[in-house]
């Protein structure tokens, strides 16, 4: 049989084959976990936190032992911004053809380009006229680590030349034995986070746009209650300006708003550490 | 022509003159209630054909406070009194203030929900998680944004919240079906706290009674967010 299996894979049967099987076997063991291992500090990795184990650092830090804290690492790297809409939804229509999902596609672009300014690695949920699911949306963000979700709105309605950033109201957290987060109240761990970041953006849009609040609002943006990451929805007014020209001009003032209330949220941000079963922390 | 039929002549014309002058503004109210008549939408006309909550005439008037938009204040939620004859009866006091709501205010920029929507149906469970069935124009026909649909559903929340103190939760439907958002943002999948301070002590997972009658549809959405929120 063993001499049979050998033909099939094409390399003559031998009394080592065996061994030689066996280390290939162990030092492929050894590759995988080495990659398992590292994966979590690439970007564009597919695990996902929101079903694997992630909670934010401070509620998994009052969990560890005294023996076995790890040392908080902080490094905001990652930036999912999100124009909303797309494909055959195309949100708010206004004045001289001005379309949401469009017209937040050039927001985007601009607010990409002031991130990497910053030092950021940006994904886009979309860059052209297509239209993921508020789920593969939110995934962008739950499969990387150290990142923050942005979806970003037009409004039809709200005085013009406004800018507004929602976070997701209070949701009680699940109460799960196994630590992991169930997908659909994947924001919940992460509201407090959500605040601090929505609250410096808020301060800098209400700089550049007059009108807008001081103070972030509150609201069950859909797109927010599925990601595990802090994250906000920032809302423009609006698209039933008079002419496109008064949009396009907001464009530099939100890109920059929000790259440089970002940079202010960098070094309190704190990457969410894994649980592991025996009540450790792994870094 | 002798002066006697000139006086007769000018005595009748007199006399159509004022007749005339009393008939112009029963006239002229004629006139205007069949240009209101015309100008009525097809919308309204349905609406009309939809079942309204009864109003008894024994109801007392009961002054109610409506949610409706600020407009000096952008996007917050004013208080109007208005006063409305009452059930005690909390699903028809609910159906007759939702439909004031839908209704809308005087000032229609104050408006926070398409004059066209109409409500389909209500239900109060035993636990007080009421479920609201709006018709699909509160979609389609609302102005798209975070901003104009939180505001649609604190409206409903907060009318409800002041005049009906048994519903404590809220599970709003359109069509009689559970929707994901409400046009493309505000989460309609949870429930929304309507008298949150009473709604915090209280259960989810009682189950309906057996002889509680909801329409299969409605039961599966509220068999799901049940399901959803003991997780």
């Amino acid at each position: 049989m063993a001499f049979r299996f050998g033909i099939l894979l094409g390399v003559r049967y031998s009394p080592n084959s065996w061994r030689i099987l066996a280390g290939a076997i162990i030092a492929a063991t050894l590759c995988r976990v080495a990659i398992t291992w590292a994966a979590p500090q690439q970007t564009g990795g597919t695990n996902y936190p929101a079903a694997r184990a992630v909670q934010p650092a401070a509620s998994a830090t009052s969990q560890q032992s005294p023996g076995t804290i790890a040392p908080p690492r902080t490094g905001l790297n990652i930036v999912v911004l999100d124009p909303a809409h797309g494909g055959t939804d195309q949100g708010a229509r206004g004045t001289e053809g001005i379309s949401e999902s469009d017209e937040v596609l050039q927001f985007a672009a601009a607010t990409k380009k002031a991130l990497e300014a910053q030092g950021f690695q940006v994904i886009l949920t979309r860059e052209g006229n297509d239209n993921p699911s508020f789920d593969d949306r939110s995934a962008r963000a739950n499969a990387q680590r150290g990142a923050v979700f942005i979806t970003m709105h037009i409004a039809s309605t709200g005085l013009t030349g406004t800018a507004r950033v929602y976070v997701e109201p209070d949701a009680p957290q699940a109460n799960n034995i196994t630590g992991l987060i169930p997908w659909d109240r994947a924001q919940a761990p992460f509201l407090s986070l959500s605040r601090k970041m929505g609250g410096l953006v808020q301060q800098e849009l209400s700089k550049r746009f007059k009108g807008s609040p001081d103070t972030l609002q509150t609201a069950p943006v859909r797109q927010l209650r599925t990601t595990a990451a802090p994250a906000i929805a920032v809302e423009i007014s609006s698209v039933s300006v008079k002419e496109r020209a008064e949009l396009d001009r907001m464009v530099p003032g939100v890109a920059d708003a929000i790259a440089r209330g970002l940079a202010e949220f960098r070094p309190t941000y704190v990457v969410p550490t894994i649980p592991v079963p025996g009540g450790s922390v792994q870094p | 022509m002798s002066p006697k039929w000139t006086v007769w002549l000018g005595g009748v014309l007199l006399a159509a003159v004022i007749v005339a002058a009393l008939y112009f503004p029963a006239l002229r109210r004629q006139v205007n209630k069949a240009k209101d008549l015309t100008e009525k939408t097809a919308e309204q006309a349905r609406r009309e054909l939809l079942p309204v909550a009864p109003v008894s005439t024994g109801d007392p008037m009961v002054k109610v406070k409506m949610f409706w938009g600020s407009r000096g204040q952008e996007g917050e939620l004013l208080p109007v009194v208005v006063e409305l004859p009452l059930s005690r009866d909390p699903v028809l006091r609910a159906k007759q203030v939702l439909n004031t709501l839908l209704a809308g205010p005087v000032d229609s920029e104050s408006r926070t929900l398409p004059p066209d929507a109409a409500l389909l149906a209500f239900y109060i469970l035993p636990d007080g998680t009421a479920v609201a069935d709006f018709s699909d124009e509160i979609r389609t026909s609302i102005p798209s944004g975070i901003q104009s649909e939180q505001l649609a559903v604190e409206s409903i929340v907060r009318t409800l919240e002041d005049n009906v103190p048994q519903v404590l939760r809220l599970k709003i439907l359109i069509h009689g079906q559970e929707a994901d958002t409400l046009a493309g943002h505000v989460d309609l999948t949870q429930l929304f706290r309507v008298n949150a301070k009473d709604a915090a002590g209280t259960q989810l997972d009682n189950p309906s009674p057996p002889g509680s009658k909801l329409p299969a549809p409605i039961r599966k959405a509220v068999d799901t967010m049940r399901r959803a929120t003991k997780r």
